[in-house]
């Protein structure tokens, strides 16, 4: 059995398989993931699966990837998990900065340009897509997209992770602007576990976050009570 | 026209400059029949999990160099403070001077703030310091304490990103460990049975990994108290040889003793004088 090194186009990484030595103790970690943020009237309904991979290999069953950056402000993290943390920690450290310097909460809007300029000058280097959600006393409850590539935008209702692309149809038809925060609630369950039941990167248990003028309300909906959708 | 040159500091990080010449000489030496030199990895099982009164970490004791053990005996579980303890799994030289590094600032920072160091801000030292390497610092690592705040164990990977749980196995052999966690962990238990799991978890990685061998160090970590148990388990201790090829004297019987004293001359006497001042 002999050591293989694959040599790569120079400015590539090199890697070397050795038999001794799984695939997946050297890919890079990442939160496969399916991630979802739904705007109601008084705040935002935040949700993520909770599965973090290496290669084939879970390295992590239960993450937490409702990341709060601020009392009322949270991120979705997708992506590299290494480059997802990274640039939540520079970001919570600029918005408490500017909050103090402010003496007022911060605003959504801030807290996702400050996710924006690190993901749009990086761009290159990163692998980060993220959901920011949360509620100031300006604009009530918001969600922005800030993807991979650095775009910036604002929506009512976003999905993002491996696992979104599964249930783009689900949202699409199910919906509808007006939802109370019991209905989005509903709505964020369904759509994660069904993404999480077709997506292998995304799976464990459904974490999810109301963020309102009173707090966030943080709730776990373990596998074996999940709603179940097919009959066999 | 004047040309403008602007004179630049080397940039910082790692200089790829031999890179391709590494590459045309890879190919060349494979070309010949022999094989580049491996960095030594320790192949390893590593683990930590949080019982009733602290933290135990475990790991093996094997570290390879391609296909041949390099070190029948290394010590993988690295002093970062009086209090906080961290596994090391991947590159041997990184997982060694990696914690050496973060080991020294933390002493310098709880001189600074005249407190014990927290695992939380050892756990940032580290991540910060490989996110910012971008992964090519090979140190997979288990870091684990006990501080004001209480137990604390954090798993950290080459790339940067660490998570925060109350069990966690690294290396090649942390599927063989994990699936021992997975069956047997439960949630505050007794010092003697979180031990007992620690070490079959590691037995587990040991014997059925290749990567991993030898003994199983444990470290157990409690408020004001280490016990650094090197070895705890020598799982595989040398045995001693059956037979031998060496004949005890008398095996063959003597028949008949002759003695011919050899007659040497002295040719040439030279004296060579040494410095003993």
């Amino acid at each position: 059995m002999a050591v293989a090194a694959t040599v790569a186009p120079f400015g590539q990484t090199i890697s070397s398989q050795s038999d001794l030595v799984p695939d997946w103790t050297c890919r890079e970690v990442s939160t496969g993931t399916t991630i979802m943020a739904v705007e109601f009237d008084g705040g935002v309904v935040i949700g993520a699966d909770s599965r973090t991979t290496t290669g084939a290999y879970i390295a992590n069953r239960v993450t937490d990837k409702l990341t709060p950056i601020h009392d009322r402000i949270f991120c979705c993290r997708s992506g590299s998990a290494a480059d997802t943390q990274a640039i939540a920690d520079v970001v919570t450290y600029q918005l408490g900065f500017h909050s103090i310097e402010l003496d007022e909460p911060p605003l959504v809007e801030t807290a996702a340009n400050l996710f924006k300029a690190s993901c749009y000058r990086y761009r290159e280097e990163l692998t980060a897509g993220i959901i920011v959600a949360g509620w100031d006393k300006r604009r009530g409850g918001q969600v922005y997209s800030v993807p991979i590539g650095g775009m910036l935008v604002r929506q009512p209702v976003s999905i993002g992770g491996s696992g979104s692309t599964y249930i783009y149809g689900f949202m699409d038809s199910n919906y509808k602007p007006g939802l109370t925060k019991e209905q989005c609630l509903e709505l964020t369950a369904a759509a994660l576990s069904l993404a999480m039941e077709r997506d292998g990167s995304s799976g464990g248990v459904v974490r999810l976050a109301a963020i309102s003028e009173n707090g966030v309300e943080r709730r776990v909906i373990l596998g074996n009570q999940l709603p179940k959708f097919s009959t066999h | 026209m004047a040309t403008l040159s602007v004179c630049q500091p080397p940039p910082g990080g790692f200089s790829f400059d031999n890179c391709r010449r590494n590459a045309v000489l890879a190919g060349e030496v494979a070309a010949i029949g022999l094989g580049a030199p491996a960095a030594r990895k320790t192949g390893t099982t590593i683990c930590g999990i949080v019982f009733k009164d602290g933290i135990i970490l475990g790991a093996d004791t094997r570290a390879t160099e391609g296909m041949v053990v390099a070190d029948k005996n290394c010590s993988k579980i690295h002093y970062i403070s009086p209090n906080i303890y961290c596994c090391g799994a991947g590159t041997a030289a990184d997982t060694e001077m990696t914690t050496q590094i973060i080991s020294s600032n933390l002493e310098l920072h709880s001189l600074s703030t005249g407190r014990q160091p927290r695992v939380a801000t050892a756990n940032r030292m580290l991540k910060q310091m490989l996110f910012r390497y971008q992964g090519y610092i090979g140190a997979a690592l288990v870091l684990g304490g006990v501080d004001c705040n209480g137990p604390h164990l954090y798993s950290i990977y080459p790339h940067g990103s660490t998570d925060k749980l109350p069990y966690v196995t690294m290396g090649s052999g942390s599927l063989a460990a994990m699936a021992v966690f997975e069956d047997r962990y439960k949630p505050d238990m007794e010092e003697e049975d979180a031990k007992q799991l620690v070490r079959d978890a590691i037995a587990a990685g040991i014997f059925n990994d290749l990567g991993s061998g030898s003994n199983v160090d444990l470290c157990v970590i409690t408020k004001g108290k280490v016990d650094y148990l090197r070895p705890h388990d020598e799982a595989n201790k040398k045995g001693v040889r059956a037979g031998d090829y060496k004949y005890k004297r008398g095996t063959t019987a003597v028949l008949t003793k002759t003695v011919f004293p050899l007659k040497l001359e002295v040719v040439e006497e030279s004296i060579q004088t040494m410095d003993t001042s």
